[in-house]
């Protein structure tokens, strides 16, 4: 026989339908208000435009199956980063910085340390990205935990303080004049058959090393005393102080957590072979912010981030061939974020959902 | 006789529940109508229906004979209905005459003018006895004085039914004893006074009819002389309930925590809410912290579980100096706590019940292997404190604590603190805003741990509560003890003289 708790926690709860049910209307919304946007910048092509969005994922075949897990590695880390947090009552905005200093963390080890045995030379250069990233959100975590500074402040000065710094260092200690510097080829990561599976795209080992943390998460937050803990401290900081919990020390370590979750995604995309490299530039690392959508969407659980980062990664896929349809590449930014925007309402459609479904049970009583 | 409001056969219902069933209530012209139930009996749904906030689903509302629609509380200030929230809506950096004119200002040009305003209010504070000063500012005055505004605040407005919703829950015994003669008095000048409660003692003393509600159903109408209290807690609850604890008599036995010279910050200012407080708990005994709220009892408590450093002083719980050890030495050491605000710090009320059952022993190897959580024991252990304890709720373990009833809450947390089995059993306020069966059943639970050979520490801000439960009281006034008593050789009159302050005694 099952014990019974195992009734209550699987995936078919009541709980866990509210919360599927509220996120993909909140995706159909998102959907819908991308549709009016196109039909405004340009009737026409409206219809067509939008079929692209909702199938532009597959062009290509396998090829389009490929790079969407592709671009979606980085998001489920920074989302799982995002959301790990949310957990513990944290507003994580940092994903950014920290995934940018793992960036860098993960490029210096792929591209300086050739002497190491090529066989862990990729795993100690990811490795290298999750300690960077989760250094980077030590402090905020620390300053949050012993002089109450809010963490969202705190993590949006360590953004720009990563950038700039990144910026410095990597003209400083990686850039070359004379030649091209990219990371050995030994630091990239393993395709694991994924290029068999789906030819010519950037897919790689990294999309099953961020499935497997959605995995470690999972169970770190629902099945051990740590998670218990963290949430303790998310839910009712007083309580858990009451009850004996440090909730100093797990709002440090909530932090370092995430912080490394967010280097990790770093790793995978730098490390991932596709040409993808550092820029010097002053703008605050892309998937870091879009982690932010994507926890909300994902409803801060790890399993509903994976397929959250997969969705948000497959219609930024479509919106790429917009511009078969004549879209100008700003109306294509409008659109993708119009619809991440509404999928982040997700947690509104939760309410009206568990609202309904009351309702519905109390007349039938 | 006639009758100044009637509300007849209101029927309120929310989803899943009949908050209100056929409920008739009469008030006549000049009376003090109690309206006695329960916690959750539907009291305030009714009063909420008579002041505008809920359309009733059936039934009428008539004043003076006439049906009136009462669509919103502008509507029944209009009929003259006014109401005493039992949390006053008082703006605290404003006068007392800021605060009664506040929405009916009177202006002269678009600017205001107060002089008329402060001469009506001395008129009426000085017919009702109400003593109110009309500059002080309402920070500075004591919790009593600002219930008089809010009173004046009714009256000010020309109001000729006054809702008292639960008044004296935050009063001292003199200040309810004035409150008593001041609701006489407003009688007397033919105002009509509708007094919600749960305290039988009060309606008694003050009220000349009562009509009694017990789970949305309406149980009766008596005239006040005419019952006993006992008859009326039987019509409240369904079935007898004794009032007096019983609790045979035990010799206290050895000492178990001693505070030495305990000096604790207050948490609003930089004073010491605490100021050098010395005590010894025994076994078997029920030692009470009396006081009125805000005299240094929650930092006290806060210091003995932890919750708060102390400024100076030593805790010495069975031989062992605590004074420094963490909440988690202390609670695993042999202190139990209930504390006063189970919201803030006694549940996590978005955990479900058996998580918040296990809040305290999660770590024990009993329900946790290499940090991995053993759900099987822990819902098992949930399960027989349900059974134990006799917790109810919708979907038993599972149950979101949330969506508990706040006896219920209580009783888990009584629960978890009971079988922690603590040398010392710290209980704040355990009834607070409980109804009359679930105050029963909590009050035989910390006499049967003392009956059991643990020391219980007792805060609470209800008098009878103290005078029923206790062994020995120490009462607390700005951070000091200021008498040692024995429950059987005083009155609650003369508690209420120490807790106010206005009397001094020895402490040992």
């Amino acid at each position: 026989m099952m014990p019974k708790w195992i009734g209550k926690s699987n995936l078919l709860s009541e709980k866990n339908i509210v919360s599927l049910t509220s996120s993909i209307s909140a995706i159909l919304v998102g959907l819908l208000f991308g549709l009016v946007i196109l039909l405004i910048s340009n009737p026409s092509q409206a219809f067509a435009g939008f079929k692209t969005i909702l199938f532009g994922g597959f062009t290509g075949g396998f090829k389009g199956v490929g790079q969407v897990l592709y671009f979606a590695t980085p998001i489920i880390m920074t989302g799982l980063s995002v959301g790990f947090a949310f957990k513990t009552g944290l507003f994580n905005i940092g994903a950014s910085g920290q995934f940018i200093v793992g960036a860098y963390a993960a490029v210096l080890v792929g591209v300086r340390l050739t002497s190491l045995p090529p066989s862990i030379h990729w795993i100690v250069a990811l490795l290298a990205a999750a300690a960077a990233g989760g250094l980077w959100a030590l402090l905020p975590g620390i300053l949050k935990a012993y002089a109450n500074v809010n963490e969202v402040i705190a993590t949006i000065m360590m953004n720009y303080i990563g950038m700039y710094s990144v910026n410095y260092l990597v003209t400083r200690t990686v850039y070359d004049q004379l030649r091209n510097q990219s990371i050995s080829t030994v630091a990239v990561l393993p395709k694991w058959g994924l290029t068999t599976l789906f030819p010519r795209s950037s897919v790689n080992g990294g999309f099953f090393i961020a499935v497997f943390m959605v995995i470690v998460v999972h169970i770190l937050i629902n099945k051990t005393t740590f998670g218990y803990e963290l949430k303790a401290c998310g839910f009712n900081r007083e309580a858990s102080r009451y009850a004996g919990i440090n909730a100093k020390r797990n709002i440090v370590l909530s932090m370092v957590i995430a912080g490394a979750l967010a280097g990790i995604g770093a790793g995978l995309l730098f490390l991932a072979g596709s040409g993808k490299h550092i820029e010097v530039v002053d703008i605050l690392a892309v998937e870091g912010f879009n982690g932010i959508p994507v926890a909300l969407l994902g409803m801060s659980s790890p399993i509903g981030i994976l397929f959250a980062g997969l969705f948000i990664a497959y219609v930024t896929q479509g919106g790429f061939y917009l511009q078969l349809s004549n879209f100008v590449p700003e109306v294509i930014d409008i659109i993708i974020a119009a619809i991440i925007y509404f999928s982040a309402f997700a947690l509104i459609f939760k309410n009206i959902m568990s609202k309904l479904i009351k309702g519905r049970k109390e007349q039938k009583q | 006789m006639e009758y100044i409001i009637e509300m007849l056969g209101i029927t309120k219902t929310f989803p899943g529940i009949i908050a209100n069933d056929d409920i008739t209530l009469q008030l006549r012209k000049g009376e003090i109508h109690a309206l006695l139930g329960e916690n959750g009996a539907g009291k305030s749904t009714l009063m909420s229906v008579l002041f505008g906030l809920y359309h009733p689903d059936k039934g009428t509302i008539r004043m003076n004979g006439q049906e009136v629609h009462i669509k919103d509380p502008n509507d029944a200030n209009k009929l003259g209905i006014g109401m005493v929230h039992q949390h006053f809506k008082l703006v605290h950096n404003f006068t007392v005459i800021e605060n009664i004119v506040l929405g009916v200002e009177s202006t002269r040009h678009g600017f205001l003018s107060m002089e008329n305003a402060k001469k009506k209010v001395m008129e009426l504070s000085d017919r009702y006895n109400l003593k109110v000063d009309p500059d002080a500012l309402i920070s500075d005055i004591t919790v009593g004085m600002q219930q008089r505004v809010e009173i004046l605040k009714m009256l000010y407005r020309d109001n000729e039914v006054l809702i008292f919703d639960e008044p004296t829950a935050v009063l001292t015994p003199q200040e309810i004893e004035d409150l008593m003669q001041i609701m006489r008095g407003l009688t007397e000048e033919g105002k009509s006074i509708l007094f919600i409660t749960h305290k039988l003692k009060e309606i008694m003393a003050a009220a000349d009819r009562c009509t009694v509600l017990r789970k949305g159903k309406y149980i009766g109408t008596v005239e006040v002389d005419a019952v006993t209290m006992e008859e009326l807690s039987e019509m409240m609850v369904g079935r007898k309930v004794s009032f007096a604890v019983e609790k045979k008599a035990l010799q206290p036995g050895q000492d178990i925590f001693e505070i030495r010279n305990l000096i604790v910050k207050s948490r609003h200012s930089q004073k010491n809410a605490v100021q050098n407080i010395s005590f010894k708990l025994r076994r078997n005994e029920i030692l009470c912290i009396a006081g009125i709220d805000g005299n240094g009892q929650s930092e006290l408590v806060y210091a003995l579980t932890g919750l708060q450093p102390v400024v100076s002083g030593q805790l010495i719980l069975g031989g062992q100096d605590i004074t420094h050890a963490s909440i988690r030495q202390r609670n695993a050491g042999g202190i139990g706590h209930i504390p006063e605000d189970r919201h803030k710090h006694g549940l996590v009320l978005d955990f479900n019940l058996a998580e918040n059952l296990v809040l305290k022993n999660y770590y024990l190897e009993d329900y946790q292997h290499q940090g991995f959580i053993k759900f099987d024991a822990v819902y098992q252990y949930a399960d027989q404190l349900i059974q134990q304890f006799d917790i109810r709720s919708g979907q038993g373990a599972f149950t979101p604590a949330r969506s508990m009833s706040g006896g219920n809450q209580q009783k888990a947390i009584l629960a978890r603190e009971i079988d922690g089995n603590p040398d010392v059993l710290i209980a704040v306020q355990p009834t607070r805003g409980l109804d009359v069966g679930a105050v029963e059943y909590i009050h035989g639970q910390l006499v049967d741990q003392r009956d059991a050979g643990k020391a219980v520490l007792l805060v609470s801000l209800e008098l009878e509560e103290v005078m029923n439960l206790s062994d020995r009281i120490l009462v607390i006034f700005e951070g000091e003890l200021v008498a040692e008593l024995d429950p059987k050789e005083t009155t609650i009159q003369e508690l209420g003289l120490y807790m106010a302050g206005s009397k001094r005694g020895k402490v040992q």
